[in-house]
C-alpha cells in the first residue's frame, strides 16, 4: 500500500508539472491533499505485533499476557500458560461463535477450529480467521467452510475433532472441548452424535428469537444427558414462548430457553442425568462406559475427602465461633434434579417435539418384505414415474 | 393432526411407512432404508397422478441416496409455478428431518433460512419427531412442503415477489 501511495503522488506531481493551465492546477492540488491524508491514514494502521514465544508476567507495553500471567500471582490459576496446550472447536460463527472465539483468542488459547457454512462477503470462518489473526496472532487457527448436517461435512468434522497433530501427547480427541454456537436444532443433534461417539465433552448454548433469554448447557457424555436424551423443552417464565412468535417471521430456528431470562434476570440451573432409554446408541454406549467407572470414581473422591478432612484436622480454620456462623450446603437450596428418563418435568414446562409414539407392532408386519426388492429396480420405478 | 385438512390426511394414511431407522452412515440398514424410502415415494408419486395432483419430481443424485434434486410445483390462479427442489440426508437421520431447499426462493421470503431452506419448525417438525422412524422423504413432501407451497406461493405471486415464466418474458 505505501508503494501505491508514493507511486500516485508521484504521478500527481507529473501531471500538475504537465498541465499548466491554472483551472486544473486546483483540483489536482486537492488530490494531492487527498492522497497525503490517504498516507497518514495507511501510517497510523495499526501494525500486527509478532508472535510471543513464552508467556510473561512482566508489566511491559510489549507484553499482551502481564495481566493475564497476573491471574498465577493471585492464586486463581495454577498455570496460567497451558492454556497455549488447549483446542476448542467453536461451530457455528455467528452471534455466539464469533465472540467466544473473540474471548478465547484475548485469553491466549493454544487453538481454535472454526466451522460455519454460511458466507457474509467472504466465508464466515474466513472472516473470523483474519479477525482472530490480527487481535492474537499466537493463536492457532484452524478454518472450515462445510455444513456438518451432511454425510461429506459430517467426516470432515470428524477428521478434523480426531486430528492430534496439535498435542501429540493428549488422550481423546485432537480437541478438549466443542462449542455448539449454531442456530437450529439440526446440527445440534450433529454435534451431539459427534461428542457422544468421540466420548467428547461439550457446552451447548442457544438464544432466544427476542434475544432476551438464552441457555446454557454441560454436556459431558455418559455422565450428564446428552441432547438427544431431554428433547427440547420450553420454559414457560410467565408466558409460553409460542406466543412470542410474530406474523411474518419465520419461528425460530433457535430451539427453546432453558435458562437465563435477562429481562427478570433469572438464572435457573438444574442437572440433567441420562436417559437409559436414549434414541441415541452412542450415548447409551457412554452410559455403560461411565456406570463401569463408578468405582474407580468412588475411590478417587474418598481419597480426596479423607485427604480434606485429615488436613481439616491438622488445623481448624477458625479457634472460636462467637457468632455461631455455619455453613449450610449449597443442596439444601437447589432445586430437585430433573430426570431425563421420569417424563415427569417440573411445573411450567413442556416438552416442544413431542418423542416417538410407541411402535404399533401390527403395522411392523404390513411394511416387512421390502427386503426382496432390488434398490435399482425401485430406483428404476421411481424414474419411469419421474419420466411423465 | 388436528387442523389438517381431510384431503392430505387421507393421502398421507396411504403413503406406506418406513420401519428401518437407520441413517446414512448405518451402511447395510441405510440401504434397508433407502428401498422404503423409494417404496413410499413410488406409492405417493403413483398416487398423486393418478389424483390428477402431480406436484413433484425427485430422484436420488448420488447413488448412496444421500442427495435429491428434483422440481415442485404449484398452481395459482391457473397458473403453475416451479421451483428446484433440493435436500441433503442428514447424519442423524431419521432423528432429523431432511431440510428441504428451494434455492430460486433464498431471500424472497421470511419463511426460510439461509440456502433457500424452507421453514418447517411449526407445522412439520413436531409430527416428524412423534412418527420416527415411520416418516420418509414422501411423508416430509406431503406434510412439509406441499403445504409451505400453499401457503407461501400466492403471498409471493400476489405480492410480485415471483413472476410467472411466461409473464417474464413477455414482458422483458
Amino acid at each position: 500500500m505505501e508503494a501505491e501511495l508514493k507511486g500516485l503522488m508521484k504521478d500527481l506531481e507529473a501531471l500538475k508539472r504537465a498541465i499548466p493551465d491554472q483551472s486544473h492546477q486546483d483540483s489536482i492540488s486537492k488530490m494531492q491533499w487527498r492522497a497525503d491524508q490517504l498516507v497518514d491514514l495507511a501510517n497510523s494502521a495499526p501494525s500486527r505485533r509478532s508472535k510471543v514465544k513464552d508467556m510473561s508476567a512482566e508489566v511491559v507495553d510489549s507484553n499482551p499476557y502481564s495481566r493475564l500471567m497476573a491471574l498465577q500471582r493471585m492464586g486463581i490459576v495454577e498455570n496460567y500458560e497451558r492454556i497455549r496446550e488447549f483446542s476448542v472447536a467453536i461451530v457455528g460463527i455467528g452471534g455466539v461463535g464469533s465472540v467466544a472465539a473473540e474471548m478465547l483468542t484475548r485469553c491466549g488459547i493454544g487453538r481454535l477450529l472454526l466451522y460455519d457454512y454460511d458466507t457474509v462477503g467472504m466465508t464466515k470462518t474466513d472472516a473470523a480467521v483474519q479477525t482472530l489473526a490480527d487481535i492474537n496472532p499466537d493463536v492457532v487457527l484452524e478454518s472450515y467452510t462445510l455444513n456438518i448436517t451432511t454425510v461429506e461435512g459430517f467426516e470432515t468434522f470428524m477428521a478434523s475433532l480426531t486430528n492430534k497433530n496439535f498435542s501429540t501427547s493428549k488422550s481423546g480427541s485432537g480437541v478438549d472441548l466443542v462449542l455448539s454456537c449454531v442456530d437450529n436444532y439440526e446440527a445440534r443433534m450433529v454435534v451431539n452424535q459427534a461428542c457422544n461417539e468421540l466420548n467428547q465433552t461439550w457446552m451447548e448454548s442457544g438464544v432466544s428469537e427476542d434475544a432476551v433469554s438464552g441457555h446454557i448447557q454441560l454436556l459431558v457424555p455418559g455422565e450428564t444427558a446428552c441432547f438427544a436424551c431431554a428433547p427440547p423443552l420450553v420454559v414457560a417464565s410467565g408466558v409460553d414462548e409460542r406466543t412470542l412468535k410474530r406474523e411474518g417471521v419465520c419461528a425460530a430456528s433457535l430451539p427453546t430457553t432453558m435458562g437465563y431470562n435477562a429481562l427478570k434476570d433469572y438464572f435457573p440451573t438444574m442437572e440433567m442425568k441420562p436417559n437409559p432409554q436414549c434414541s441415541n446408541s452412542a450415548c447409551l454406549e457412554r452410559q455403560k462406559e461411565f456406570a463401569l467407572a463408578k468405582p474407580a470414581r468412588d475411590a478417587i473422591a474418598k481419597a480426596k475427602m479423607e485427604a480434606e478432612a485429615s488436613s481439616l484436622a491438622q488445623c481448624p480454620v477458625h479457634e472460636d465461633n462467637e457468632w455461631n456462623i455455619s455453613v449450610v450446603a449449597d443442596s439444601d437450596v437447589e432445586s430437585p434434579a430433573v430426570h431425563g428418563s421420569s417424563g415427569v418435568l417440573p411445573a411450567g414446562l413442556v416438552h416442544e417435539l413431542p418423542s416417538a409414539d410407541e411402535f404399533p407392532s401390527s403395522l411392523a408386519t404390513e411394511e416387512a418384505s421390502t427386503s426382496v426388492e432390488d434398490l435399482e429396480e425401485l430406483r428404476r420405478q421411481l424414474e419411469a414415474l419421474n419420466a411423465d | 393432526m388436528e387442523g389438517w385438512d381431510p384431503n392430505t390426511k387421507s393421502t398421507l394414511t396411504k403413503i406406506p411407512l418406513l420401519t428401518t431407522k437407520a441413517g446414512p452412515r448405518d451402511g447395510a440398514a441405510w440401504t434397508q432404508r433407502l428401498k422404503e424410502e423409494y417404496k413410499s415415494l413410488i406409492a405417493y408419486t403413483g398416487m398423486n397422478k393418478s389424483n390428477d395432483n402431480d406436484w413433484f419430481r425427485i430422484s436420488a443424485a448420488n447413488p448412496e441416496g444421500t442427495r435429491w434434486t428434483g422440481k415442485c410445483w404449484y398452481v395459482h390462479n391457473l397458473l403453475k409455478y416451479e421451483f428446484d427442489l433440493q435436500f441433503d440426508i442428514p447424519v442423524t437421520y431419521p432423528a432429523t428431518a431432511p431440510e428441504l431447499e428451494l434455492p430460486e426462493l433464498d431471500g424472497k421470503t421470511h419463511k426460510m433460512y439461509r440456502g433457500g431452506k424452507i421453514c418447517l419448525t411449526v407445522h412439520f417438525k413436531p409430527l416428524w419427531a412423534k412418527n420416527c422412524p415411520r416418516f420418509g422423504i414422501a411423508h416430509a413432501l406431503c406434510l412439509g412442503l406441499a403445504p409451505w407451497l400453499a401457503a407461501e406461493v400466492p403471498i409471493l405471486v400476489d405480492s410480485g415477489m415471483i413472476k410467472h415464466k411466461d409473464a417474464a418474458t413477455a414482458s422483458s
